[in-house]
């Protein structure tokens, strides 16, 4: 858009600077007849079904004159905001430079805020709803948003760290799943004794993918990747005999309290602690099971970062060659990010499994890879509790949206918050990418200090070259 | 191909570099398909001298470098590096992270490659990856929290100390490395190859870019360098006060090809370096038109 350079010019003469209130009703003007151009084929004519088979044509002209007239009003307003900010004397803006970006001790408040939540959250659900049934849904999601924030966790190692762009987490991700599936139908092993034999599994596909991608950088890797992706799920839809095919698998064993089962009857999980029975004691179960697992995650990469095996990730992302001039073998290097993201990857693949107890290769397609990758590049790669924020966003975003009951006193009887919850969500990630394009934290803390802890402004973090 | 070699005057291969050579360079060509960047190129780097590799643009100096370092395989010939100890490496054989890990052979870019988003600390830990991954059990015992991990990071810190002091950066040790003013990226590049505990290092035009006043800086710090660590080091250098100044002994490329090989004196005074780097006169090049039939 050809904004008028309020910024530029308010750095240079702030005080004097006179605001370009015609450039600016031009802009707001072109806006809004992009926003008209838009609307025309989108939200002119709604089609009704009329009395027969035939097909009611309603304009609805009055809508896209409010869409019209609310991004003219935006527009307008937003360059209120920046003449705003042209008008504040200089010092001021140098004071703002000035400040460090110290976000490291915030961040790690955030992170341990998170952890208290995340801990708290079913009881905290039990109080609002007053019954563990009545808790159900929102337990559901919570365990749904945990195991993204475990999936992002451990993509995270791969991408945030190493710099190398993996658009086939969800094949890791399968693999696990498929590993405690059939190790547990086909031999009766137990929960425990699979998921880190998922994981394993895991991590041994992350080498076997990692050998031919090495030499690959860029767009050339996350090609190679996401077609890893891809040819396992196909296996796993083709191989009839090994996988069961598109039809999947199904009666995989439930979780067991390390061994007690979760049943109403005599020996199960209520009777030996004197409960009365009820499913969602499993549910809670899991919560704490893929929270366990999350945190176990986040522990390893932090961990990590600070063992020079997580700042040679880093390094590698920062400069290969570099590296590679200082004897780091960088071909181990990126073998072990790739092995231990996807052994996260395996665990929360094996979780999902316990917890569906029916998995099939539908349930991992290229789009959930997508998801994960963005939820990584959302929460700023490399940063945790970015990464568990975007992770909420992303999830449980979609579905709180549904919530949008109150809009309906805007817009009228007739409109339906359910259509629309996935554009609001558009506006969302289009806004992310306005205003923090690296990512919600950016910032990146320093493993070893000498003095002062200081955060690492993101404009120097590299995000490695694939 | 007899390619004009000027062997050091010298007293005849017995000059200083021959008798104990750090590096010897035996024969080396690299060849780009058609183009020969290095042609059959033979030179001694002397233990515990400074050896400068000079010569007018494109003469494949850094080539050579990168030859050396592990980055390129080279088409042909050998490069021997002894350590003092006895051991001997043929650096054409061993893989690129082995040349610094194994052979202990540093070096520094052209073009600066610095980790700018890690702290200047941080760059001079990953410069002793390799022994610090040894002390945490290749991160498993690390990961743990058992095992001599911690007590070897604080000595790898002490050691970065060192030589955060040596450039000065102490004051800097927590800023990222992007935020550096140029000529102390410079030095804090020198700084992480020197944390390999290199017996050679290998400068690819550590005085580009760097005003009078750094430029003398650096000179110090390699003279220090030297005389402190006993590092012998082989660099490219465009700017002749440097190589006059610090250098024992000098080897200029041309084409690919050596032309001049000898002390700082040798060289300045040697015509076919002259007429490298400033072209022959007039009357040469008629000669030689005359001679081929123009």
């Amino acid at each position: 858009m050809n904004a008028p350079h309020a910024m530029t010019a308010g750095t240079a003469a702030p005080a004097t600077a006179r605001y370009d209130w015609g450039a600016a009703l031009k802009d707001a003007s072109l806006a809004a007849l992009v926003t008209l151009g838009l609307c025309i084929p989108i939200v002119l004519l709604r089609t009704d079904q009329g009395a027969g088979v035939d097909l009611l044509l309603r304009p609805r002209i009055g809508m896209v004159a409010s869409f019209v007239a609310a991004v003219f009003a935006a527009r307008l307003l937003h360059h209120v905001l920046l003449a705003r900010r042209a008008g504040r004397p200089l010092v001021e803006q140098k004071a703002e430079v000035r400040t460090t970006p110290n976000a490291v001790p915030w961040a790690k408040m955030g992170l341990y805020a998170f952890m208290g939540v995340a801990m708290s959250f079913p009881l905290i659900v039990f109080l609002i709803q007053g019954g563990l049934s009545e808790s159900r849904y929102w337990v559901d999601l919570g365990i749904l948003v945990l195991t993204y924030v475990m999936l992002g966790w451990g993509l995270n190692i791969v991408v945030g760290l190493a710099g190398l762009l993996d658009l086939g987490y969800v094949a890791f991700y399968a693999v696990g799943a498929y590993s405690y599936a059939l190790l547990s139908t086909t031999f009766g092993l137990s929960f425990w004794i699979c998921l880190p034999l998922a994981g394993i599994l895991a991590a041994f596909w992350g080498m076997l993918l990692g050998f031919p991608v090495l030499r690959l950088r860029g767009d050339y890797l996350a090609i190679v990747t996401l077609a890893f992706g891809e040819i396992i799920r196909l296996v796993l839809i083709n191989w009839v005999d090994f996988s069961g095919g598109g039809a999947g698998i199904s009666s995989i064993p439930r979780v067991t309290f390390f061994g007690v089962p979760f049943s109403a009857d005599e020996g199960g999980f209520a009777s030996l602690f004197g409960l009365t029975f009820s499913p969602m004691h499993r549910v809670i179960f899991l919560y704490y099971l893929i929270l366990g697992l999350a945190f176990l995650t986040a522990f390893v990469t932090l961990r990590l970062r600070k063992l020079p095996v997580g700042r040679a990730w880093e390094a590698l992302r920062e400069d290969e060659i570099a590296c590679r001039s200082l004897g780091i073998n960088t071909t181990n290097t990126k073998l072990t990010a790739f092995a231990t993201g996807a052994m996260f990857g395996g665990f929360a693949g094996s979780f999902f499994a316990v917890r569906q107890g029916f998995i099939s290769p539908e349930s991992f397609t290229f789009l959930e890879s997508a998801v994960i990758l963005a939820i990584v590049v959302l929460g700023g790669m490399g940063s945790q509790l970015g990464v568990a924020i975007a992770a909420i966003v992303m999830v449980a975003g979609p579905e709180l949206l549904r919530n949008l009951g109150f809009l309906k006193a805007v817009f009228g009887e007739s409109f339906d918050p359910n259509e629309f919850r996935f554009l609001i969500f558009g506006l969302g990630m289009v806004a992310m990418m306005i205003w923090r394009p690296r990512g919600l934290i950016s910032e990146r803390e320093p493993t070893a200090i000498l003095k002062e802890r200081r955060a690492i402004s993101g404009s120097h973090v590299k995000e490695g070259h694939g | 191909m007899s390619a004009s070699v000027t062997t050091a005057p010298a007293a005849a291969g017995t000059a200083l570099w021959e008798r104990d050579a750090v590096l010897a360079v035996d024969h080396l060509t690299m060849r780009f398909g058609g183009l020969v960047a290095v042609n059959d190129l033979s030179f001694r780097a002397g233990r515990g001298d400074i050896t400068a590799l000079i010569g007018p643009n494109g003469a494949g100096k850094t080539t050579v470098f990168n030859c050396i370092t592990g980055f390129y395989k080279p088409t042909e010939g050998m490069m021997t590096l002894r350590q003092e100890e006895g051991a001997t490496y043929l650096l054409e054989r061993l893989p690129g992270h082995s040349v610094n890990w194994k052979a202990r052979v540093a070096r520094t870019f052209q073009n600066i490659r610095l980790f700018t988003g890690m702290t200047v600390l941080e760059n001079l830990l990953v410069a002793q990856h390799n022994k610090l991954m040894i002390a945490s059990g290749f991160s498993v015992l690390g990961l743990l929290g058992i095992g001599p991990y911690r007590a070897d990071e604080a000595r790898a810190i002490e050691k970065a100390k060192y030589w955060l002091d040596k450039i000065g950066l102490t004051d800097r040790a927590d800023d990222p490395a992007g935020d550096l003013p140029y000529g102390d990226q410079r030095r804090l590049e020198i700084a992480r190859a020197m944390c390999t505990d290199p017996i050679l290092l290998c400068l690819d035009e550590p005085a580009a870019g760097l005003n009078p006043r750094e430029s003398n800086e650096l000179n110090r710090l390699l003279l220090d360098i030297r005389r402190d660590q006993g590092t012998s080091l082989l660099l490219i250098e465009h700017d002749m006060s440097v190589v006059m100044e610090i250098s024992d002994h000098v080897v200029v490329l041309d084409y690919g090809t050596k032309i001049a090989d000898g002390t700082p004196g040798e060289i300045r005074d040697d015509p076919k370096v002259i007429a490298a780097y400033l072209g022959v006169e007039d009357d040469e090049v008629e000669k030689v038109e005359a001679e081929v039939g123009v």
